[in-house]
């Protein structure tokens, strides 16, 4: 009442945005490089923050030329840090907005949107008695999480990377093999070539009676989960992929309004407005010529193309489109 | 005026040049748009949270002449912060790339009686799709003034330059009104419309929670300064109303702006779409904090426009729409502010009487071109 039209929380959130009942966000607090394309990022939750299993991952929301960008990322620190603070550790992907930003640009003392840890790629509560990690690439982070907060007896990991350099966590990782507690296997790719999961009986006779959590490009996910199906062993395998689905950004699409549960195919030009009026959809609409954003309307999955600029705009939670200028890139979903 | 049209000059080729060059302005600007307009916007909506809370403490403390006077003040420049530099502009999606849903034209609410949504209709897709258009624009003189000769003169019009005055001083009611458009729905029938009770009742809601925020509890709040509170909110408001009311005359209604035939948009093209809107609006100049304190609504030439650019961006395109009134050869409406308000008056006051030829609606620069 006193505050209105706003909530005592808006005048809150100027001063402590990481308090108790405050939207969870984060400070970046510290950006550590690994190698040359992967940093370590130190993140200070918010009061509100819950904890996390090791393996499991979390969204970020960071906002990169002034536009907010959800991502997911590994949570690579210990459950039982001291300080309370998490890391994620991220590897720069050719044009990737976020992960470049975060490797080569992200400042301490930045603000940043969290949601709660979330993700099913961890151990049982009981330990197994024998275990392998198989990863490759940036897939170690999730592992390295796990590495890092269960000491487990008998612990094999098998992880590509093309140089040695490229290997993230290196030295850790040879300091946990000096102490004994691991035993590694690095795959070279650039001299080795790529892991032949058929040759892994080689590196590791017994790989079949270990209970394996594996992450990494789809490839090697993939051959992965066909090798455990032949060898009858599939309910040993954990898997975890980093991107689930495929976008394509070509011309037009099905397009689904899940609210009102239609689905219609339209061609890459026609406003995604004008499909919905057609087929019966209730659409809010206003100037249909982009500039009134009556008629914006949540994008659930796929892609949009904006009829002005070409642009693409994929599915993210949060993202709203303008379905008037708006036209499918593939199949998407507007939340209608 | 539609007596001579200045844009007879123009063929269709070049009208559709202008179009094309424009877009051009929009889309330079949305490629550089990033992260200093996103900490601008944060800045200002801080700057005005912090003004506001300040301003209402030290309201609390208002039997203390100077308490009043800069309590008064801050509260004052903050409910205009509130409502033109943010409101308005976050309401007409200009921050929306951001993806914040913090500062979203979906999501925003503003110090204002007028709910956001109810407002975006009305001003987003009816007044900025259509402007100036003489039947479809109900803000060429909110359903209440005649501000065009073109407009059919009704003896009520005897009474504009009051209307006008009062509008003025309630200005914030005078929109609620105007969005819930009272005028037509007031009417037996309309007013049992379910959709249009059920928007009343969000404008009550609005009002209550709006009233009792200024005149019931933060008078309150300051104890023996109750009164002189309660006059100091009373005082904001107004003074919020005045300022926006006389910045808002100012984009329309001055002398030199012209107005369009119904008739005159069936099958406009972007670029007749763009020469309406530089042609029906007026801009006014001054000093940076001017332009801040109108919300940049100073520039509203750029801002009919390019409704949804970055209200922190319209000086510098500015310059270039201007550059090319010059090519084109357009008359570009500015002024001081106090010379814009007395153009805008002077008008209200002067099409309060119908016009002067004796058939109303015939232009009478036309006449003097033919007996000429």
């Amino acid at each position: 009442m006193v505050t209105t039209p706003l909530l005592p929380s808006d005048y809150l959130d100027l001063v402590s945005p990481l308090r108790t009942g405050a939207d969870l966000r984060g400070r970046i607090e510290a950006v550590h490089p690994e190698t040359s394309d992967a940093a370590t990022v130190v993140i200070r939750p918010g009061r509100g923050w819950r904890g996390h299993t090791a393996g499991q991952y979390v969204r970020i929301g960071v906002d990169v030329d002034g536009v907010r960008l959800w991502r997911a990322y590994s949570i690579t620190s210990p459950t039982n840090r001291q300080d309370g603070r998490i890391t994620i550790t991220v590897k720069a992907i050719p044009d990737g907005k976020v992960s470049n930003h975060l490797v080569r640009r992200a400042k301490p003392g930045t603000l940043i949107q969290l949601d709660q840890a979330t993700g099913d790629f961890v151990l049982p509560r009981a330990k197994p008695a024998k275990v392998l990690y198989l990863t490759a690439g940036s897939g170690i982070t999730p592992v390295m999480g796990m590495l890092r907060d269960t000491e487990l007896d008998d612990v094999v990991m098998v992880h590509c990377a093309p140089q040695p350099q490229d290997v993230i966590f290196r030295n850790e990782l040879h300091s946990l093999v000096a102490d004994k507690k691991l035993r590694l296997t690095e795959v070279h790719t650039d001299t080795d070539g790529k892991l032949d999961i058929a040759r892994l009986r080689e590196l590791l006779p017994d790989w079949a009676e270990r209970e394996t959590w594996a992450c990494g490009p789809a490839g090697l996910l993939d051959a992965a989960e066909e090798h455990w199906t032949e060898q009858g062993v599939q309910e040993r395998l954990h898997t975890e992929r980093f991107r689930t689905g495929i976008i394509f950004a070509g011309e037009g699409g099905e397009v689904t309004f899940s609210a009102t549960g239609k689905t219609i195919d339209a061609d890459g030009a026609t406003p995604l407005l004008d499909i919905g009026e057609e087929g019966g959809v209730l659409m809010p609409s206003g100037c249909r010529m982009g500039i009134c954003f009556g008629c914006v309307t949540p994008l659930k999955a796929g892609a949009v193309r904006d009829l002005r600029t070409g642009e693409i705009t994929e599915a993210e939670p949060g993202v709203l489109i303008q379905t008037c200028v708006s036209a499918a890139a593939g199949p998407c979903d507007i939340e209608r | 005026m539609t007596a001579i049209d200045p844009t007879t000059h123009l063929t269709a080729e070049q009208i559709e040049d202008l179009g094309r060059e424009l877009d051009a302005i929009r889309d330079e600007v949305i490629a550089n748009r990033g992260e200093k307009d996103a900490a601008y916007i944060r800045r200002v909506i801080s700057a005005q949270r912090k003004l506001e809370l300040v301003s209402r403490g030290l309201l609390l403390f208002s039997i203390f002449p100077p308490a009043w006077l800069i309590g008064t003040a801050g509260l004052s420049v903050a409910k205009i912060m509130d409502n033109m530099e943010i409101g308005h502009n976050v309401l007409h999606g200009q921050w929306d790339w951001m993806r914040d849903p913090k500062i979203h034209s979906t999501t925003w609410e503003w110090d204002h009686v007028s709910p956001s949504d109810q407002w975006k209709h009305s001003h987003n897709e009816l007044h900025h799709t259509y402007t100036n258009v003489i039947g479809k624009d109900n803000d060429l003189g909110y359903g209440i003034m005649r501000v065009d000769e073109d407009q059919k003169w009704h003896p009520f019009h005897l009474g504009q330059p009051l209307w006008n005055f009062l509008n003025a001083c309630f200005f914030e009611y005078g929109i609620a009104a105007y969005d819930l458009e009272l005028g037509k729905n007031l009417h037996k029938r309309r007013r049992k419309n379910p959709e249009f009770r059920a928007r009343a009742r969000a404008v009550g809601r609005k009002i209550r929670k709006q009233v009792l925020k200024d005149y019931v509890i933060h008078p309150l709040l300051s104890g023996p300064s109750f009164l002189t509170t309660l006059a100091a909110t009373f005082t904001a408001n107004l003074v919020r109303n005045l300022w926006t009311h006389s910045v808002i005359m100012c984009g329309h209604f001055p002398e030199g702006v012209q107005v369009f035939e119904r008739r005159s948009i069936t099958g406009e093209t972007r670029g007749q779409w763009y020469l309406r809107q530089m042609m029906g609006s007026a801009n006014i100049s001054g000093s940076k904090a001017m332009h801040f304190m109108t919300g940049n609504l100073s520039h509203q030439i750029e801002h009919h426009l390019f409704p949804d650019l970055p209200s922190n961006r319209y000086a510098e395109v500015a310059v270039k729409v201007r550059a090319l009134f010059e090519k084109y050869e357009l008359e570009y409406v500015t002024g001081q502010l106090p010379k814009q308000v007395f153009s805008a008056w002077h008008k209200v006051f002067r099409l309060a009487l119908p016009n002067k030829q004796p058939k109303a609606g015939t232009p009478d620069r036309e006449q003097d071109l033919i007996a000429a």
